[in-house]
């Protein structure tokens, strides 16, 4: 009991902390049908943000500050590049996204170098939060709950109750009309993309220093935005959630587990020695797949439901 | 034309064509003769696999539109099965080691009929990200299965064995592995190219321009798709077996993401637009992986820039670069715009000096600053710290800008000029 509740409340920690980073993806695909390639490198921006500026003036000034100053950035790619691409078709823009990811991984290594930073929790935060029967949950963990639960939250009253959510949502489904009715199409494009990117940047400040600030940070993390997007149905913010909740505690789960087929089949009866054939398939345990669960996830997705959980178009 | 008044010549060779082909085995024949260093012959053999490779990834995204981002996938896994039927070869079984590659395009094939099942179930931004978690997939898996995949090792071999093919050639000299790969080069590419002239290669064209009409005329896309996919991962499993007999070893890195997004700048750099495109990229590519990344630690940003330029400026690539240039040099008019060129030219080598300048700096301050603020430079010693050689660089710039506005505006009027003569001596 106490081994499934705490890696339920990591699962979904772990889980929020993804749909930060989809929610912003997801925002800009199905608005401009764009592929943010980089996504995750804003992410990244983010955390070396938040590193520079804490120690500068401190932890909560940079949660504020960071993600605006990766917003400004987005908006300011969005302006400048993804729009010259745009007439190229979407091709082009997530090749020019591609690119992009490679130039902020190398700007990174060339401002802050190659090693892992030293972006610590701050001291207030460094805390257990509560004890569950003998293990301890750290406070920070339910601060990035909070904060991701908040950003829900906030997306969701922007999405629905201001004027401004209104014509996003409106530039999703039909931005001829929207445009005719005289708003500025391409600008909400911009807010949206450099919105996204300030998301994930949020994402960056909390989730650096709850796991490592390193330049490999983007790459470990960028594939499986995607599998969340793709899971979740393309463009759809709710299956974005879900997916990411799933992804996040079946991931949480698995890292956890060491039973294999093995051990299945002695309870079974059956007795499983190396010289069975396919040993090594047999031998491998739950912890050992933990990596590929979420690509074999997307696997049977496609396979069986092509348009994501809540997704309600075919791509 | 009036109706009927066509003449109907036959022409069995089309000599342009043959000239082309001929002109390319020749270049693969005679080229060792001049590059015959050790090191310029592996390099080589590299460049001409690579040129495989992306010729195959180019099938996807130049004549089909599908953007794959796993494409390492079925090189990597032709790879291994190359190397491990090549393991076997030394063990005594029969079969020929220039086949090997053969081997590898079969391995690749039966991979593309399994994932390609899945993928390309999608067209477009889709079937890219599921490129990418079958890429991550198999990837992950090669880490798992240590009995096939060989661990963070990888697997090795020893390209000496079995029976020598006419009694002389074991492979062990890197020549004779220079001429395997380029008679396989040449026959892949004969054969890639033939494939866009077979109806699937049309339709492939169609799927791409039009999926839709495709439809109304009968063709079913993702079946269009999914056959393509397994030529395509023929072709690059080919190419994998012949990089596991160049470098005699295979490792996880052959299936990883940076092997597929490595084949994916080069093509695009290359030239996605035309067929002969990824050979430049492939070329490019050389100069890149091989020459640069051994001057600078930074070659990766300077790719990374030289992608997002091209991608923005030059969606076509070099190649369509080199294309364009054709109806001016038909028209006899290249030596108007000559001058503009040789100004951009200019223009663009001092906008580079002052960037690698400034990023060689800046690299030296965060990655070797233990090493002092002294950088050497092309034999001398510039003081990274002080004012004056980061003053160099603004004046670099600024020079480079003046240049880059003038060549810009030369080309324009040139251009359009000489365009628009040749479009009304058309019409007219």
């Amino acid at each position: 009991m106490e081994f499934f509740l705490i890696s339920l409340l990591n699962g979904v920690s772990y889980g929020l902390l993804l749909f930060m980073l989809s929610s912003g993806l997801t925002l800009i695909f199905s608005m401009m049908g764009v592929l943010n390639f980089a996504h995750a490198s804003f992410y990244m921006l983010g955390a070396y943000f938040a590193y520079q500026i804490s120690v500068k003036f401190g932890f909560w000034p940079a949660l504020l500050m960071a993600p605006l100053v990766v917003g400004v950035l987005g908006a300011l790619v969005e302006r400048f590049m993804l729009r010259r691409v745009h007439k190229f078709g979407h091709v082009p823009e997530l090749l020019l996204t591609f690119g992009l990811a490679y130039l902020i991984e190398e700007f990174v290594h060339l401002i802050w170098g190659r090693s892992s930073l030293d972006y610590k929790v701050p001291t207030e935060m460094d805390g257990p939060l509560f004890t569950l029967y003998t293990t301890t949950f750290p406070m920070y963990r339910g601060f990035m709950m909070l904060v991701a639960v908040l950003m829900l939250l906030a997306i969701f009253l922007v999405l629905t109750r201001t004027r401004i959510g209104l014509v996003i949502q409106a530039s999703l489904t039909h931005p001829d009309t929207v445009e005719a009715l005289g708003h500025n199409v391409p600008r909400v494009f911009m807010l949206v993309f450099g919105g996204g990117c300030a998301l994930a940047g949020l994402a960056g400040v909390i989730g650096g220093n709850a796991f490592v600030t390193e330049p490999g940070m983007a790459a470990a993390v960028g594939s499986i935005v995607f599998v969340v997007a793709v899971v979740g149905g393309m463009g759809s913010l709710a299956g974005a959630f879900v997916a990411s909740l799933l992804i996040g505690v079946i991931q949480t789960f698995a890292v956890a587990m060491d039973y294999s087929f093995v051990t299945l089949l002695k309870s079974a009866g059956f007795v499983i020695t190396p010289d069975t054939f396919l040993y090594s398939l047999w031998k491998l345990t739950i912890a050992q797949t933990a990596p590929i669960l979420p690509y074999l996830f997307l696997v049977l997705i496609l396979i069986f439901r092509p348009r994501g959980l809540m997704g309600t178009r075919e791509g | 034309m009036a109706q009927g008044a066509q003449k109907i010549v036959f022409r069995p060779l089309n000599l342009a064509r043959c000239i082309i082909w001929s002109g390319f085995a020749l270049l693969l024949l005679v080229l060792p003769l001049f590059f015959n260093k050790g090191f310029a012959l592996t390099l080589m053999c590299q460049i001409g696999t690579i040129m495989i490779f992306s010729l195959s990834f180019n099938m996807l995204l130049g004549q089909s539109g599908m953007l794959s981002l796993g494409h390492a996938v079925y090189s990597g896994l032709g790879a291994y099965f190359a190397i491990h039927m090549l393991n076997l070869i030394g063990k005594g079984w029969l079969f020929p080691v220039s086949l090997l590659p053969l081997v590898g395009g079969l391995a690749g094939a039966l991979f593309g009929v399994l994932f390609g099942y899945v993928t390309t179930k999608k067209s477009g931004t889709p079937f890219a990200m599921i490129t990418l978690g079958i890429g991550e997939l198999v990837f992950a898996m090669s880490l798992m299965f240590p009995e096939f995949f060989g661990g963070e090792g990888g697997v090795s071999s020893n390209r000496i064995a079995g029976e020598p093919l006419f009694g002389f050639i074991t492979f062990g000299p890197q020549i004779q592995v220079y001429y395997l790969v380029a008679v396989w080069l040449f026959i892949c590419t004969a054969a890639m190219y033939a494939f866009t002239h077979t109806p699937l290669g049309r339709i492939a064209n169609a799927v791409r321009d039009n999926p839709e009409r495709v439809e109304f005329i009968g063709y079913e896309t993702q079946r269009v798709r999914y056959l393509v996919l397994i030529i395509s991962g023929f072709f690059a499993g080919i190419a994998g077996g012949l990089g596991a007999i160049n470098f005699e070893i295979v490792s996880s890195e052959n299936v990883s993401a940076i092997r597929s997004g490595t084949v994916l700048l080069f093509t695009f750099i290359g030239g996605v637009p035309f067929f002969f495109g990824p050979m430049i990229g492939a070329v490019i590519f050389g100069f890149f992986i091989v020459v640069l990344a051994t001057i600078t630690k930074a070659w990766l940003l300077y790719l990374g820039l030289f992608f997002v330029m091209m991608v923005m400026y030059c969606p076509g690539g070099i190649a369509t670069l080199i294309m364009m240039q054709f109806p001016i040099v038909k028209a006899g008019r290249f030596r108007e715009i000559f001058p503009s060129y040789c100004l951009a030219v200019a223009a663009g080598l001092t906008l580079l000096a002052a960037l690698v300048f400034a990023v060689e700096m800046i690299y030296h301050l965060s990655l070797e600053a233990a090493a002092g603020t002294t950088k050497a430079f092309f034999g001398y010693d510039v003081e990274v710290a002080s004012a004056t050689p980061w003053l160099g660089v603004a004046l670099l710039s600024g020079i480079g800008a003046v240049l880059f506005v003038a060549a810009r505006r030369g080309i324009s009027t040139h251009w359009d000029r000489i365009m628009g003569d040749i479009i009304r001596s058309q019409t007219a």
